[in-house]
């Protein structure tokens, strides 16, 4: 058990912007803490350079009071499950699992044993001498994690290890994961793209964006105070409405949108957009399960403080709720509709009376729920 | 601010797994450069000396004509074998008809022909004194001569059996990788069938075929047993006529200028492989064949196919039967008159005969256990080094198999001739020796791709998870990726090994004395009209292949499904693994 502490790390391939540009932080012993962001963040780099696959171009990687940056991977004594699982297939289950323990020159009966527990802790006693071709793909994904566990790393390195599985079985699996992880102790490093995922299973979360980190915190404070306009869009359905600051008043600051409407919302100093003062140009990220539908407009001048007008564009069904898709209006000409920047999506519960599309409505966006983000 | 200092510290951003890439490359880049790419030099070297008199000798003397002539031959060996390999494979992937079956498993016999006798067979078959046309003149009263394979025709005859699998190999591979979506696609959008072809499959076809005929025309420019049975003047022959005759200065300049060309070829290959990028994006609809319907157009096609079934038996057929012939009995007749099983039996109990056939198996061995070292190690370092370095070790590994045989012979006379820092101060001239290393220069290719190959089919990060799990890059590679690769690798070695075994190109150019190779022996005794002798034992090495190419088919069939690589191959140059019969 150990932690692990990037500091001021750097990842350059040749004259190309930075793959991780910059990056520290921490991550406390026996933590489960995701790495969190699209395809190409530097997420997976990451990972790799704690891993020892990649070395850093600059900056240093620690596990606990150790630096590891130029540490071989084979020194490492990380445990780490692959997305393509990297299961060997010349060797059974047991030998697959057995294999770091070989490594560290454990004794074969001792060896037999720790490999007979991994097995069922991951709830694959007895499959010790089938060959991996033999297994679903979410038994390979189990012997992964086994031959990760049972060298009892001092960090779990998991790089989108759901990834393969379809959508049941990963739901099923990542509460496993999380309960074994859980159980060791052991400090976990978890890489994904999968919001849902990271939040459903992560003590912290870091979201990542072009190599550099946007945010870190707890999976609530990460959905409820997104740091920027990338995280507030990655994180959730949310919507980000560009806006300027018209007025403060005390912890609350008057915001004008685009299409001319106004509304309220809270100032967190240590947070978001941060302190801001009238003439800022900032943005709303409103969740859409937080925005309430008032019914048919009134006329345009008599617009309500706090509400929007918008034009009911798309309606999806989803069983439990109804997912609405409008677009305000900005005296823009229609061309621009269906825009990401003017479609507003609200989720609210199934009824028998929806607007129908085309009907202008006024929605309500609830004051408390709305964050301001840096644009 | 006290991690300022260690932002500021550039790093090398090597990791432990580069380091070892990179020192592993070391010994093989040596070994590279004193035994492949120094005796080349040292033939050019040569050729230059005497202030290039020998290129002035070149383009006045006959070197010029067999040059133009070795051209000429090759372009028409790519027409014909590309029009007999494109047919079969388009007869055979998309028409069904009765003898489809037999043609399918008999037009791949070719490439189980051993190098020598597979020309030779042509020869006693279609030559002035082969058996078509003795039977032709005894039958219909034609003069033998005039219906005759010989010279430029015969060369041309033997280069289109052997070659055309090039272009059906990959001619098929290409038909059957299209997706009968597309054809139902480009229909469907108004295409008629002739339009169909014209607009989609050709284009499709495009990269097979330029890989057919690039492959063809390095082949035949490097054809140097049919030419010589057939006394055609290539410039393969003009080569070791200059060095027969001790001119080695003109035969250095004729080598080079044919590894010029063929380098040209091998550069081309890999150039073209690599732009590429015709390759179907959909799913795959299998493809429907077409049912041949009516009496008459199944009995043409029944009776076809028959017909062709027998050309292509035929060269085995000859083999087998000249083997079984008595020595020296075989003069006018149509066939040999008289038979018996003792060139078998001498094999085996003469030690005089048994001889040649243990000296190429021992030199074939060697060389075999030096190509999978440096295959094996080399097709690993060029899949895991990061930077252009892999290139240049993968060109430097393939330059012997662009090579003509004849010309590795040549580079090697001349490179180890005396001894120099290049080579080392090894002198294998009428040593041991200097059999392995040739086939050890010719082969290490054919094991160095059959490696690639199979490292490219190793989930790259099973390595990885190897040495996260703690073992080091010695012990991954020795637990993980060496076990993985075993299967491949031996079935390229096996035929690595046939091939050393029946070499003759080479062989002939530089064999000593006292260790005549199997190929040489069976020249002489063909010279020596002992045919029977001579056939048995190319009897034996057709067993060989056969025994191998059974082998192989076998290992690729591994136990364990291997699970593809996201990760893209290994910038590796394609080539077929075919052995290269002539």
């Amino acid at each position: 058990m150990t932690s692990v502490e990037l500091s001021h790390v750097t990842k350059t391939y040749g004259a190309a912007a930075p793959s991780v540009d910059d990056l520290s932080l921490t991550i406390e012993d026996g933590e489960f803490f995701t790495l969190l962001g699209p395809s190409g963040c530097g997420k997976s780099t990451t990972l790799r350079m704690v891993a020892g696959f990649v070395a850093p171009t600059s900056g240093t990687i620690r596990f606990g009071e150790r630096d590891v940056t130029s540490a071989p991977p084979y020194k490492r004594d990380t445990g780490m499950v692959f997305q393509s699982y990297a299961l060997f297939p010349h060797m059974d289950v047991a030998e697959n699992v057995g294999y770091g323990l070989r490594m560290r020159k454990v004794a074969t009966a001792e060896r037999r044993t720790r490999v007979d527990e991994a097995l069922a802790v991951v709830g694959l006693a007895g499959y010790g001498e089938r060959r991996i071709d033999q297994l679903s793909g979410g038994q390979q994904q189990r012997v992964a994690l086994a031959r990760a566990l049972v060298v009892q790393p001092s960090v779990l390195l998991l790089d989108e290890p759901l990834s393969n599985l379809d959508a049941k079985l990963r739901d099923e699996t990542r509460s496993q994961i999380r309960e074994i992880q859980r159980k060791a102790g052991t400090t976990s490093v978890y890489v994904t793209h999968d919001q849902a995922e990271a939040m459903a299973m992560s003590d912290r979360i870091a979201v990542m964006n072009g190599g550099v980190l946007h945010q870190l915190g707890e999976p609530r404070e990460v959905y409820r105070r997104p740091a920027t306009a990338f995280v507030a869009r990655f994180i959730g359905r949310s919507n980000v409405l560009p806006g300027v600051v018209e007025g403060r008043d005390g912890g609350t600051a008057a915001v004008r949108l685009t299409d001319g409407s106004l509304l309220h919302a809270p100032v967190a100093v240590d947070g978001g957009a941060g302190d801001v003062a009238v003439g800022d140009e900032i943005a709303l990220s409103v969740r859409s399960e937080a925005v309430e539908l008032l019914g048919p407009a009134p006329a345009a001048a008599d617009r309500a403080e706090g509400t929007i007008h918008a034009r009911l564009a798309m309606v999806e069904f989803t069983g439990s709720s109804c997912m609405l898709g409008l677009d305000l209006l900005d005296g823009a000409d229609d061309e621009a509709a269906g825009q990401a920047d003017r479609r507003i999506l609200i989720t609210i519960p199934d009824t028998d009376d929806l607007p129908r599309t085309g009907d202008v409505v006024a929605l309500r966006p609830d004051p408390a729920r709305i964050w301001m983000v840096a644009r | 601010m006290t991690a300022l200092p260690s932002r500021l510290r550039r790093r090398s951003g090597l990791t432990a797994a580069d380091r070892f890439v990179y020192v592993l490359a070391l010994p093989l880049v040596g070994i590279l450069l004193v035994y492949i790419v120094f005796p080349m030099i040292a033939t050019f070297v040569t050729s230059t000396g005497d202030d290039g008199a020998a290129y002035a000798d070149f383009t006045s003397g006959s070197s010029g004509r067999a040059l133009v002539l070795s051209v000429g031959i090759s372009v028409a060996s790519v027409l014909t074998a590309g029009l007999v390999g494109g047919a079969l494979a388009v007869l055979l992937t998309r028409f069904e008809f009765p003898g489809r079956a037999a043609l399918r498993v008999f037009a791949l016999l070719p490439m189980a022909l051993p190098p020598l006798i597979g020309a030779m067979t042509f020869y006693y078959l279609y030559g002035a004194s082969g058996i078509v046309p003795r039977l032709v003149q005894e039958t219909l009263g034609i003069a033998a001569g005039s219906v005759a394979a010989d010279g430029v025709w015969g060369v041309l005859l033997v280069h289109t059996m052997t070659m055309y699998p090039y272009f059906y190999l990959s001619v098929s591979a290409g038909l059957a990788g299209s997706d009968a979506s597309l054809e139902e696609a480009a229909m469907n959008l108004g295409a008629s069938r002739a339009t169909m072809w014209r607009t989609v499959l050709l284009p499709m076809l495009t990269p097979a075929l330029v890989s057919g005929a690039l492959l063809t025309f390095m082949v035949s420019m490097a054809s140097f047993t049919a030419p010589q049975f057939y006394n055609v003047n290539t410039l393969t022959m003009r080569i070791v006529a200059s060095k027969t005759s001790g001119s080695y200065e003109l035969a250095a300049a004729q080598s080079t200028v044919l590894s010029l060309v063929s380098i040209l070829f091998l550069l081309l290959m890999r150039w073209y492989q690599n732009r590429r990028s015709t390759r179907s994006a959909s799913k795959g609809t299998p493809q429907a064949l077409k049912v041949v319907q009516g009496a008459l157009p199944r009995t043409l096609a029944a009776v076809g196919s028959a017909l062709l079934v027998v050309v292509l038996v035929a060269p085995v057929a000859t083999i087998l039967l000249l083997s079984f012939t008595v020595d020296g009995t075989w003069t006018v007749q149509i066939l040999p008159p008289e038979y018996t099983l003792e060139n078998f039996t001498t094999i085996f109990t003469d030690p005089r005969s048994l001889r040649p056939l243990l000296v190429s198996s021992q030199m074939s061995g060697l060389a075999m256990l030096a190509s999978i070292v440096v295959g094996v190690l080399t097709a690993w370092v060029v899949a895991r080094w990061k930077g252009r370095g892999a290139g240049v070790l993968d060109v430097m590994i393939m330059l012997p198999w662009a090579l003509p045989g004849t010309v590795v012979g040549i580079n090697i006379v001349t490179a180890f001739a005396a001894p120099t820092p290049f080579n080392l101060g090894q002198v294998f001239i009428g040593s041991l020796w200097i059999l392995p290393l040739a086939y050890f220069i010719r082969f290490v290719p054919l094991v160095f791709r059959n490696a690639a190959a199979s490292l490219a089919q190793i989930d790259p990060s099973v390595e990885e998870a190897a040495q996260n799990l703690g073992a080091g890059p010695w012990r991954t590679l020795r637990t993980v990726t060496l076990p993985l690769m075993t299967r491949g690798v031996l079935a390229g070695a096996l035929m690595a090994f046939v091939q050393g075994f029946g070499e003759y190109v080479a062989s002939v150019v530089v064999y000593p004395a006292r260790f005549a190779p199997l190929s040489v022996e069976i020249y002489n005794r063909q010279y020596a009209n002992e045919l029977g002798s001579a056939f048995a034992y190319g009897s034996l090495q057709m067993l060989a292949i056969l025994v191998v190419l059974i082998i192989s088919e076998l290992l690729e069939n591994p136990r364990w499904r291997r699970r593809r690589s996201s990760a893209s191959p290994p910038a590796v140059t394609a080539v077929p693994t075919q052995p290269v019969t002539v």
